[in-house]
């Protein structure tokens, strides 16, 4: 038993989750105010609970509509700025200080402005969610294409390559690596964004449920709520890693 | 350098144009003063604030949390780290683990740390502490995991001591990939402990700028944003500055 565990690594790191379970469980029990902390057991339980609260599945909806759309919004608005940015020498010695000077902003604190513009609805968390995930965008891509060698470009033109044909067939094939990469610091950027633009003031979204459940002092609720949406994060998280192990794959060949 | 001059004149000439569009949007074409005021006005209020010194309570407030954050998260992360990566097997056990929490947006649990520990300090140190914990976890792990076993053994067999070893061989190979994670665990701290402010507090920097948000006060708001943009580059901009030195050595 003990020769299989030292083999298996995972078992090992099952064994480890259990433990914080039994020690989360241990402690909301017998050591925390039930107001605070509900035991894993209890939460699991009253997951159907939560999803049967009116308006969550909803809200679960909203906010997965929201970050959809802000990450494809990121994604399409990110490639096409970083291509113009770097494409060209002159253009990307321009702006692409300015780029890297506003990725490293602490965007939160123009939250506010945000909801000033676009409202306490979904265009406000879209909107937020859009900047966070945008300029991981544009800068892996001016990157993938900063190493392009410039006799591709030449050798395909002089063969009679269209402009769309050159981004399909060299531009596109050469920054996939680090596009893919991109993709997934948007979907962090996007997930911050959003989630952070809820938590500040949301009507109908999750953020309007996490206040109300802290609110009324349900820890089981907002403990079922939280996990849900951890576990869409790290699915959604996921789904962008692989593809880009996917489309990266050629490289490696 | 033709070219870099000229870049230089298209940066300057981009956000001088920035500005000019800002001040006419705000005074000529009508923009509601509530969405965008006047780039004077907000001049003007930065100098008041800078001058009055109204706003040394919430730095005080915003750095103080940012220190016990961070104090908390470095040591925490990299004496774990240090302990993970003194076996492959634990590395293995748990690298995925820390990786897979890494990937969940912490600030999620925002609601759950105001319930524990209210709208005071403790809840912004204690997410800040939390959130940065994982880029430095991560990196210590990678940086003492990833060794080369040759140094290790050839330090052995010269006949260094445990201490020795740590001093002379583990801490300045891996010292460089740590100290990118205490960078990385810094910025996302003071980003989190900003935003967490922003969400709901009681005081600091974070704070204040929703709150004169809610006073309608704009001009004094996007000064206050100045302010805080600018203190965090700075900082940003040291800490980068004693990582690059710390790798040099």
């Amino acid at each position: 038993m003990l020769r299989s565990l030292a083999q298996r690594p995972w078992l090992m790191r099952l064994i480890v989750i259990a433990a914080l379970f039994a020690l989360w469980e241990v402690a909301a029990r017998f050591l925390v105010d039930r107001l605070f902390l509900s035991p894993p057991s209890q939460v699991i339980a009253s997951l159907d609970k939560v999803f049967g609260t009116r308006g969550v599945p909803a809200a679960l909806q909203l906010t997965l509509f929201e970050l959809t759309v802000a990450f494809v919004l990121a994604v399409a608005i990110g490639l096409a700025l970083g291509l113009a940015i770097g494409l060209q020498p002159l253009v990307r010695r321009s702006f692409f200080p300015i780029v890297l000077l506003l990725y490293g902003m602490p965007q939160v604190t123009i939250l506010p402005l945000f909801i000033l513009f676009f409202g306490i609805g979904a265009a406000s968390k879209i909107a937020f969610g859009v900047t966070h995930g945008v300029f991981p965008v544009i800068v892996t891509v001016v990157a993938g294409v900063q190493n392009l060698k410039p006799i591709l470009l030449t050798g395909a033109r002089s063969m009679g390559a269209s402009r769309w044909q050159i981004f399909r067939h060299v531009i596109f094939p050469h920054m996939v690596p680090s596009f893919f990469a991109g993709m997934r610091l948007a979907m962090s950027g996007v997930l911050l964004g959003v989630l952070l633009a809820e938590l500040y003031v949301s009507i109908a979204g999750i953020g309007y449920f996490t206040t109300l459940f802290t609110q009324n002092f349900d820890p089981t609720k907002l403990l079922g709520l939280i996990g849900v949406l951890a576990a869409m994060a790290i699915v959604l998280n996921a789904v962008v890693r692989r593809a880009e192990n996917h489309f990266g794959r050629w490289r490696a060949e | 350098m033709a070219g870099k001059g000229a870049s230089r004149l298209i940066q300057a000439g981009f956000l001088v144009g920035l500005v000019v569009v800002w001040y006419l949007a705000a005074t000529r074409w009508g923009v509601n003063r509530l969405l965008l005021p006047n780039p004077v006005a907000v001049y003007d209020n930065l100098f008041d604030i800078l001058r009055s010194g109204e706003f040394i309570d919430d730095l005080q407030t915003t750095l103080g949390e940012l220190a016990a954050a961070f104090a908390i998260s470095a040591t925490g992360g990299v004496t774990l780290g240090y302990l993970i990566s003194r076996s492959r097997y634990w590395i293995e056990v748990f690298e995925p683990l820390f990786a897979a929490v890494y990937s969940i947006p912490i600030i999620l649990f925002l609601p759950l740390f105001v319930l524990f520990f209210g709208l005071g300090p403790a809840s912004k140190i204690a997410l800040g502490a939390s959130i940065s914990f994982f880029p430095i976890v991560i990196n210590t792990i990678a940086g003492f995991g990833h060794v080369d076993r040759l140094f290790v053994t050839a330090a052995r067999s010269m006949g260094a001591s445990d201490y020795h070893l740590f001093r002379h061989v583990l801490l300045p190979a891996a010292s460089p990939v740590i100290l990118t994670g205490l960078r990385m665990g810094f910025t996302t701290a003071l980003l989190s402990i900003i935003g967490s402010e922003t969400l709901a507090s009681l005081a600091g920097l974070g704070h204040r700028i929703v709150h004169l948000a809610e006073a309608m006060e704009m001009a004094r708001m996007f000064a206050y944003i100045v302010f805080v943009v600018a203190i965090a580059v700075t900082l940003n901009a040291i800490v980068s500055r004693l990582e690059a030195r710390g790798k040099r050595d």
